[in-house]
């Protein structure tokens, strides 16, 4: 309860410090005329005073607000009757610490309030009392203890500026490494649940068996009670509609790329160039009902029209307009790389006579193809993990065929499905969620770890 | 003319580009422009970026089987100048070209002239060295295949051999020839991009400061292949180095601020300079 006036209080602590420290060293030089004699400036005393007074406080805070509850419910949970909580399962357990917890703010309780719960919840209370206070106490005391260790410190042969800077790193150490923290919590987490998926189905049948069929009984004498959970189906359907996706994207992006950087007048690309990325820039669910209500209809038609069985939630379809919205990928990232073509080069061609196809052709095209290929592997890992479009437009039967026309369905549509579904958590029909994201999660970081190498590599050979 | 000399009275001699009125009437040129035996003949050459003009008026030939030097002080259009020769300048956007320049009798300014085979007549030479991203065969090649000057991979293999041989570089390259142009030294390079101008057997070549990005023992070797390629070739070379201007060429011209100034026999030029802004130049009083 009110801890952010606590975190005011600091802060303004802060501040108070600050000042404190920088007078202090002024006059620890002898006057204001005399700050040469100091280190560092004293703006970095005061910067000193305000962290020492700051930082330990602070952390101590968010240890204190992180642990409380914890301890807390610790205790309130050691006090109750014994033949309250004997016997009672995990998840029991929970609900009535829940029901104690809800008691104690004001919130509607499942259970019928006992005595026992009562005495439970105004111990829960009284302990939090006491805890914020003492939060209080012991926040404020570490705030002005390091506030008087800077005091002390403070001298003129104190390398302030120095321990400030070094500060600062540690500051922006831990604040970057919460991004690569939060990736390796999430990629954990992932790999935990499909060990358990992996527990309950084999890896082989995962990742070689031909059959598709995610179901779990709910009941034991249920017909069709045996699931099966083999990926391939998944995995052919994903590659079917990124493949033709690039077939769409790759040419149309590459060759309008080359236009703009090469061919365009300086007006035309300044149209041009931002009106292509707004392909980018439309919703993925809008490309979703366009395909799913314009382009499968329209090659079921077509399709129709020249005897050809087309399913309504064709690979083609889905395929053709993930296509487009990759488009502005491939296009702007290798229109980077060809601009990235010295000059140079392109003047050496035509000093030798080359026309301007032939100087793109021959010079500037080999010179960025490896930006280019990197561009586009990090396309063709946009479109493997592309989901609304495919959850819209692609379909559900996992068919193993290499027919476009045929519906298909791809990992990411599954994922979706899966999760949406009413399981148990620990069903193998939740956690095969978990493997296919895992295998999907792994083909996308190979595809961008060798794309980003090879523009990498490409980009030293210039620069 | 008289602005000129009016302006360097007042500021004895040290001339700075904010001293000279942009929209002076050009110099005249003091010294011969003409030459018994030309190869190329610019008469009256006007050349703008935009509203601004870089080269002023400017006549001037290059002979045949010499080496004609262009001096002068930076921004002063001598390469500018240099790329009007090929037509480079078409690449730059609002580069405007008036006057005549003729190669051989043929203005190369013409409506109907195609500027594309005239590059591989008039071969260029840059700054700094740039070799294509491939094997050094495939640099020296890339002319001959496009032009489709040989019939078969022999006579192919012949011409890049004999190039490598003309540039001096034979020798140092002929068992890696597999390897890619950019691994070579700074000076090799350059002398790759001379043995791939010459595969297109050009009558002229131009260089644009070719040494300016070389250490003094590249340079000394491209400046002795300079002179070798005369016999076969009318050389114009921008330099920085009036040592270099001095050692390779036959004549020279000297630039200042898109005018010709002066013109003449190399010799002449750097011992007994008619023109005050010349010896100024060569006497290292500005530049």
């Amino acid at each position: 309860m009110y801890s952010w006036i606590l975190m005011l209080v600091v802060l303004a602590a802060m501040a108070g410090a600050y000042q404190i420290g920088r007078q202090r060293a002024i006059a620890s030089a002898g006057g204001p005329t005399r700050i040469k004699q100091l280190h560092s400036l004293p703006t970095y005393y005061g910067l000193y005073a305000a962290l020492w007074a700051g930082l330990p406080a602070l952390m101590l805070m968010g240890l204190w607000i992180g642990l409380q509850d914890q301890i807390v419910i610790g205790l309130v949970t050691s006090h109750l009757p014994t033949e309250m909580v004997a016997g009672l399962s995990e998840g029991r357990l929970g609900l009535l610490i829940n029901d104690i917890r809800n008691l104690a703010t004001g919130n509607i309780v499942s259970a019928e309030v006992t005595p026992e719960i009562q005495a439970a919840a105004d111990q829960y209370n009284r302990l939090n009392l006491i805890s914020q206070w003492a939060m209080w106490a012991v926040v404020l005391a570490a705030a002005l203890a390091g506030l008087a260790y800077a005091w002390m410190r403070t001298q003129p042969r104190l390398r302030a500026r120095n321990r400030v800077e070094s500060a600062f790193t540690v500051i922006l150490i831990i604040f970057s490494s919460i991004a690569i923290l939060t990736t390796l919590g999430i990629v954990l987490s992932v790999l935990f649940e499909s060990l358990l998926f992996f527990q309950k189905v084999s890896p082989l049948e995962f990742f070689f068996g031909a059959n598709w069929s995610p179901q779990i009984a709910l009941r034991a004498d249920q017909v069709g009670a045996s699931g099966s959970f083999g990926a391939i189906p998944l995995f052919t359907g994903t590659l079917m509609v990124s493949l033709i996706s690039m077939l769409v994207a790759v040419p149309i992006g590459l060759l309008s790329a080359i236009y703009l950087s090469e061919y365009a007048h300086r007006k035309v690309r300044a149209i041009a160039k931002p009106t292509l990325e707004i392909l980018a820039g439309i919703p993925t669910v809008v490309y979703g009902f366009f395909a799913a209500l314009t382009v499968a209809p329209f090659i079921r038609d077509l399709g129709m029209s020249l005897g050809l069985d087309v399913a309504s939630e064709s690979a083609l379809a889905a395929g053709l307009v993930m296509g487009i919205m990759i488009i502005p990928f491939v296009s702007s990232l290798s229109d980077d790389v060809i601009n990235a073509v010295p000059q140079s080069l392109r003047d050496g061609s035509y000093a030798l006579g080359a026309t301007q196809s032939e100087t793109i052709r021959r010079v500037v095209i080999p010179a960025a193809l490896p930006g280019i290929v990197g561009g586009i592997l990090l396309a063709v890992s946009r479109a493997i993990g592309e989901t609304m479009i495919v959850v819209m437009a692609a379909g559900l039967a996992a068919n193993l065929t290499a027919n476009p026309l045929d519906s298909v369905t791809t990992v990411t549509v599954q994922i979706v499905t899966l999760l949406t579904g009413d399981q148990e958590f620990d069903s193998a029909k939740t956690l095969a969620a978990f493997a296919l994201g895992l295998t999907l999660f792994l083909v996308t970081l190979t595809l961008n770890v060798i794309a980003l190498s090879i523009v990498r590599k490409y980009r030293e050979q210039y620069e | 003319m008289n602005t000129l000399v009016e302006t360097m009275d007042k500021t004895t001699g040290a001339i700075s580009s904010a001293d000279l009125a942009q929209d002076r009437p050009s110099a005249a040129t003091v010294g011969d422009v003409t030459v018994a035996d030309p190869r190329m003949t610019c008469r009256n050459v006007d050349v703008w970026y935009g509203a601004k003009q870089a080269i002023k008026g400017v006549s001037l030939d290059i002979g045949k089987n010499e080496v004609l030097s262009m001096i002068g002080p930076s921004g002063c259009g001598k390469s500018t100048f240099l790329r009007c020769l090929n037509r480079m300048n078409d690449t730059i956007d609002g580069c405007r070209v008036t006057g005549s320049i003729k190669l051989d009798e043929q203005d190369i300014y013409d409506k109907g002239l195609d500027p594309v085979p005239l590059r591989a007549q008039v071969g260029m030479v840059f700054q700094k060295p740039n070799p294509f991203p491939k094997s050094i065969y495939e640099n020296v090649a890339y002319g001959p295949r496009i032009h489709g000057l040989t019939n078969n991979k022999a006579e192919l293999d012949e011409l890049v051999e004999t190039s490598l041989q003309k540039a001096g570089l034979w020798n140092e390259v002929k068992d890696r020839l597999d390897q890619p142009g950019t691994g070579l030294s700074g000076g090799q390079q350059q002398r790759l991009c001379i043995a791939r101008t010459i595969a297109v057997s050009p009558e002229v070549i131009l260089m644009d400061e070719p040494c300016s990005a070389l250490d003094p023992i590249a340079t000394a070797i491209i400046e002795e292949l300079i002179d070798e390629l005369r016999a076969n070739y009318s050389i114009a070379i921008v330099t920085h180095s009036m040592q270099q201007a001095a050692r390779v060429s036959q004549r020279t011209a000297y630039f200042h601020l898109g005018d010709l100034i002066e013109v003449g026999e190399t010799n002449q030029i750097f011992t007994n300079p008619q023109h005050r802004l010349t010896e100024d130049y060569i006497t290292g009083r500005f530049g």
